[in-house]
């Protein structure tokens, strides 16, 4: 069973001429590297948030933050890395003002790890997205990763949606990497084993 | 290997981020428990249909108006600043 694939690739080299001009103020270097990461940081905004509104203003307020404290961006880690911390921070507190009645922390950790053991160990069927349609399915996984607590999200937004590495989500998070990496396991577990229901083989359904 | 240690590797298994003899040894484990195939088979799956579905993707007129907006909001800074 091979591992999984990266899709981003690196970025180009010539971001950091667009993050050294954008930090002596010029503005159309900084709208190229908005139009870079704008899609990004709407997805990562949106899956924390689940609210399309709070979202757009993430993505307004996150690039702003970052327009206003280049100065303070070090240049050790990629831009990227350091936009998504801003983002990610911006997208907690309006989940937080939405719900004040429940913690939003990336720090609550889960009391048990009973919540990851498979349960089902059900084999899926053999293209189990072709089981329905676009709008369908968009739904079903939309719905099933709202399920997860905004840490487990998080984490799997960045490094499996957005393909961050372990490195960089820890630092965008300001996580340790063993955190990242248990977080990881048990949200994809627990997505698996919400999706199964979904996509497991129905009778009648080929084996290959 | 038991099923539980197997579990513990699964993510750096899936990330291909282990020393070659963990991962035969996972790869060992596979070979003869299926319910360890399966959850390793459908935990992988789960990640290539999130990362393929193009969830939550921004339409291009919220996309022109947002990047409006925040380009906006940056030149009225700059202007605040150099002021």
């Amino acid at each position: 069973m091979g591992a999984i694939e990266s899709k981003v690739g690196e970025p180009v080299s010539d971001e950091s001429v667009l993050v050294n001009a954008a930090r002596n103020g010029d503005v159309g270097a900084f709208e190229q590297l908005v139009r870079r990461y704008d899609r990004n940081v709407f997805r990562i905004a949106q899956h924390i948030t689940q609210n399309r509104e709070d979202a757009e203003d993430v993505v307004q307020d996150a690039f702003l933050k970052a327009f206003q404290n280049l100065g303070q961006f070090q240049g050790q880690s990629k831009f990227y890395t350091w936009l998504v911390r801003i983002a990610v921070n911006e997208a907690l507190m309006r989940l937080r003002r939405r719900r004040p009645e429940r913690t939003v922390s990336l720090d609550e950790d889960v009391k048990t790890e009973e919540d990851s053991i498979p349960r089902e160990v059900a084999d899926w069927s053999p293209n189990p997205e072709q089981l329905y349609s676009q709008a369908e399915l968009k739904d079903i996984l939309s719905k099933t990763i709202q399920g997860l607590s905004p840490g487990f999200r998080t984490v799997f937004v960045l490094r499996d949606v957005e393909a961050l590495s372990t490195e960089e989500t820890a630092e965008a998070l300001n996580l340790s990497i063993p955190a990242v990496k248990s977080r990881l396991l048990r949200a994809r577990l627990q997505l698996r084993e919400r999706l199964n229901k979904y996509f497991k083989r129905r009778n009648g359904d080929s084996k290959q | 290997m038991t099923c539980s240690e197997f579990l513990k590797e699964l993510t750096d298994y899936l990330d291909n981020t282990m020393d070659q003899r963990t991962r035969a040894e996972l790869e060992d484990h596979l070979q003869w428990c299926h319910n360890c195939y399966v959850v390793c088979n459908t935990t992988k799956r789960t990640i290539e249909i999130y990362r393929d579905s193009q969830l939550f993707e921004l339409p291009d007129d919220l996309r022109n108006r947002l990047r409006t907006a925040i380009i906006g909001k940056c030149k009225q800074h700059k202007a605040e600043k150099d002021a």
